[in-house]
């Protein structure tokens, strides 16, 4: 049976049943990854899976059921309506929501999935070739993967969307050793499901490649407080991790001192300062048109003009702070329920170019590209992959990789100058719980960050 | 599975059948009361093949859908790596007690309970802390065929309780938590919050530390956020096989202080990170990696044994629904002879840090790791003074574990994947803000 087959049944069940509130999601999925650890094909398959989840809201308690397999849905239904009323001890309260009965089909012409695995591995056969033909590269590593999802979201309140989108995630590695030292540079791209645009990367990749030999004889950042300038990939992690976590309400809703420390209005950073999540965005890796709720997408300002103005909601986040929901209730696959996540997250352009940016800089740091970051809310940590020292405006040597650190409530304020060149990267994934990768993309112009903490020798 | 593997077994010259049935419940706690109860279950099948000797290699969760299983492996066995191995023949199996019959008769009203005990104890002491708790119970079957006729199959319960407090003042954000699992109920919630409460009391009072080397002790917390992911990479034999492992030809080498001993265990009983045999078939065993510093072995799976011309070590894996690759089951750390008091009487001007955020971000391979400094205290004097913040840890675990003080006289466990004692490091860079 069809997950819309399925789910047509379903309507009719969660009608019977006596909750506050009740929606399901069936999901249908294929995927096919390729990895390559050093010359050699480490790894090649497909993978479908079909699953689904009930969830039900009782006196504020939720119950939630998943499950993959698809028989004795009425007995799951039950459970987690009984489930709900079990955890529930106060009102419910949800924002209202519009019934949406709607179709959205996937944007691209062309199913990744379905692109043949010979194409896929020739593409990938190249980039290794590239990596390996550079001198004193020890291995590679490469991992791609692809999927092509359809999701059917229903709900008591008369929802029906049927939406279906794929992804395109690419990974690459290069790693140089000597005498017993190990540095490696890595790439990451990604698309809603264009292969084109993970091809043609030939030039990106021997250059990191020639990277991580580079490293090698580069020396290690003395620790301390630097001026920083930030790339538009790491700006992008920075503004995920430092300010977008945080802009996210579930961690808000129901603390008060958080929901003091975040008063709309209050001032986090200079009158330059434009931050924005927006899922409305066509064509990238956090774009939907519809959330996990069932709620349209919206472009939401979180700050602007330095000032906060806004923050990301599911119906429930958006009912208990009394402000308006802003669809971005996300799970990452029919076994999680949905949760307050980001979309395309990024700090809008200014007009400050990058040449000027570094010229009365005597002596600081231009980090570029990305590791990996994290967040405590307060404090955040990301990792760039490459850095170099600026001296007397000018970018000198090369550095090894270095981790910064901030505190949000600070960090943002010493941001002092935007540039003019807004990029998004989309080869990130952004963790929350379990629920991780998630698909998001990030962005941001230049920026540079005063009095930033950078670890090291 | 049978089915499956009949016909896999028409169109290959080898074929194996791993499947996975779970079922678990969760009650969810947050802002200091329950919130979510849920219940997940999942099935799930993976097919590997060796076709005109490549490896094939397809996954589903439609048990039905047998033939679209077998022509998704056959399609990428075209594209697949050479298969250099056997698989299993029929085999015993060390009996590891993973499985206890009273996890089904454990209702949700006790779960709940444990969560409420928990978050009473935790908001009893802290007044303003919000907290964030989680127990769950689970079970787990797994059944592994090939076409040698080998056959694994068996049952494992889990059960967990985790709390996670955070506690704000001003723009001050403090967190604390501590868990801990089994294949056993527990029905017990004390230990947890205790650990929690003292990291409470340790963090009431602020202290700053300058921007120099300083001693350092690793909770087994802060052991497992800073220094153990690289060894978990460095003792993979594939890092090894590929020459990227910092220690892959130091093999019998003293590479550690000589105070450090370090295995693989999958064998403990009622630890949820134990099993009979590995995801390939192979008989669980107890791997030494470091003794008295040398390094003794590294981590196999069927086909990097193979590759490398040695023998499985029983961490054939499957952690992302993938092919088997090596990976470590749960790492042991032995304790030393010195207890926590004692490490920090030592210790002039120094740290100890329960949780370095980021630390796994940077040079994994390499082990240089740098991180802020999330839960961490001031020692001044023999004393822990108070709470540090706006600082950062860099240090290369090798370096680190090259010149150990002392090993705590007390191992515990950090997840289900790491037991160790606190471990006592006599200089690291600390990098401060202001």
């Amino acid at each position: 049976m069809t997950v819309e087959a399925v789910a047509q049944e379903l309507t009719e069940v969660i009608k019977r049943h006596d909750a506050d509130y009740i929606e399901a999601r069936l999901e249908e999925s294929q995927t096919s990854h390729i990895a390559y650890r050093g010359r050699e094909l480490e790894s090649i398959g497909r993978a479908t899976a079909v699953g689904g989840n009930v969830r039900a809201l009782v006196r504020g308690g939720w119950g939630f059921v998943s499950f993959n397999n698809l028989d004795a849905l009425p007995g799951r239904v039950e459970l987690a309506v009984k489930q709900a009323k079990f955890a529930g001890s106060e009102a419910s309260k949800l924002a209202p929501a519009e019934p949406v009965v709607d179709i959205v089909s996937a944007e691209v012409s062309k199913n990744p999935v379905t692109i043949p695995l010979e194409t896929k591995k020739q593409m990938l056969d190249e980039y290794n070739e590239i990596i390996w033909r550079t001198p004193e590269i020890q291995t590679s590593i490469i991992g791609y993967g692809d999927s092509s999802k359809k999701t059917v979201f229903l709900s008591s309140s008369g929802s029906y969307i049927v939406q279906e989108r794929t992804d395109i995630i690419l990974r690459l590695a290069a790693v140089a050793t000597r005498d017993g030292d190990v540095q490696q540079v890595g790439l990451s791209v990604g698309s809603r499901g264009d292969f084109n645009l993970i091809q043609g990367l030939h030039q990106q990749v021997a250059q990191m490649s020639r990277h991580a030999v580079e490293l090698l004889s580069a020396p290690q950042a003395k620790g301390g407080e630097y001026t920083v300038v930030l790339d538009p990939v790491l700006a992008g992690v920075f503004v995920h991790e430092a300010f977008g976590h945080l802009s996210e309400s579930d961690f808000v809703y129901e603390n008060d001192r958080v929901r003091q420390l975040m008063t709309l209005g209050k001032q986090f950073g200079s009158e330059q300062l434009n931050i924005v999540d927006a899922a409305t965005v066509p064509g990238l890796r956090g774009s939907y048109k519809y959330d996990d709720e069932g709620m349209p997408a919206t472009k939401t300002y979180l700050i602007r003009e330095g000032k906060l103005v806004g923050r990301l909601h599911s119906r429930e986040t958006a009912a208990k702070m009394k402000e308006k929901p802003t669809g971005n209730a996300r799970a990452i696959n029919y076994r999680y329920p949905p949760i307050v996540r980001m979309t395309n997250t990024y700090i809008e352009p200014g007009s400050v170019s990058f040449a000027d940016m570094i010229s009365d800089i005597k002596e600081g740091i231009y980090a570029k590209n990305w590791y990996g970051g994290t967040t405590s809310m307060e404090m955040f940590t990301f990792s760039a992959g490459e850095a170099y020292m600026i001296r007397n405006g000018k970018i000198a040597e090369a550095l090894r990789p270095v981790v910064l650190t901030g505190n949000v409530f600070t960090t943002l304020k010493n941001i002092d100058a935007i540039g003019n060149d807004l990029e998004m990267n989309q080869g990130g994934g952004c963790g929350k719980g379990e629920q991780v990768p998630l698909p998001v993309s990030n962005g941001s112009p230049h920026i540079r960050i005063r009095h930033c903490l950078v670890g090291g020798r | 599975m049978e089915n499956i593997l009949a016909q896999a077994a028409k169109v290959a010259e080898e074929a194996e059948v791993f499947a996975v049935a779970s079922e678990e419940t969760q009650a969810q706690f947050e802002a200091n009361r329950l919130k979510y109860l849920q219940t997940k279950q999942q099935t799930s099948v993976a097919l590997r093949i060796v076709r005109q000797g490549k490896i094939g290699y397809a996954t589903t969760t439609e048990l039905d859908d047998r033939q679209n299983l077998v022509n998704n492996a056959v399609e990428t066995a075209q594209f697949g790596m050479q298969a250099k191995f056997q698989l299993p023949a029929p085999s015993s199996y060390p009996q590891v007690k993973i499985f206890d019959s009273k996890m089904e008769s454990v209702s949700t009203e006790e779960m709940i309970k444990l969560g409420e005990e928990l978050i009473t104890a935790v908001t009893g002491h802290t007044q303003g802390i919000i907290c964030e708790a989680e127990v769950a119970k689970g079970v787990i079957s797994v059944r592994i065929m090939n076409s040698r006729g080998g056959q694994a199959q068996y049952r494992k319960s889990f059960f967990s309780l985790g709390i996670e407090g955070n506690l704000v003042s001003g723009t001050d954000m403090l967190f604390v938590g501590e868990s801990e699992s089994s294949c056993r109920p527990l029905s017990e919630s004390r230990a947890v919050a205790e650990v929690v409460l003292q990291q409470l009391e340790l963090a009431k009072n602020r202290a700053s530390v300058p921007s120099r080397s300083l001693p350092v002790i690793f909770t087994p917390h802060g052991v497992a956020s800073a220094l153990i992911m690289p060894l978990m990479t460095a003792f993979n034999g594939k890092t090894v096989l590929e020459g990227a492992s910092p220690i892959g030809n130091r093999l019998g080498q003293l590479v550690f202080d000589q105070k450090l001993w370090l295995w693989d265990d999958p064998t403990i009983v009622y630890r949820p990170s134990s099993r009979p045999c590995d995801d390939e078939g192979i008989p669980s065993q107890r791997t030494p990696l470091v003794e008295g510093g040398t390094v003794t072995n590294f981590l196999y799976d069927l086909q990097t044994a193979a590759l490398a011309h040695t023998r499985s070590t029983s961490n054939g894996g499957r952690s992302h629904g993938g092919l088997p690759a090596p990976t470590p089951s749960a790492f042991i750390i032995a304790p030393g002879k010195a207890t926590f008091a004692e490490m920090v009487q030592d210790i002039k001007e120094g740290l100890v840090i329960e949780q370095l955020m980021g630390a796994g971000q940077g040079n994994i391979l390499g082990g240089d790791f740098s991180g802020n400094v999330l839960l961490g205290y001031k020692v001044e004097s023999g004393k822990i003074v108070g709470r540090v913040k706006d600082s950062m840890v860099s240090g290369n675990v090798y370096q680190v574990l090259k010149e150990i003080m002392a090993l705590g006289s007390e191992s515990k466990w950090v997840g289900s994947f790491l037991q160790t004692p606190h471990i006592y490091c006599p200089s690291l860079s600390v990098a401060s803000k202001g």
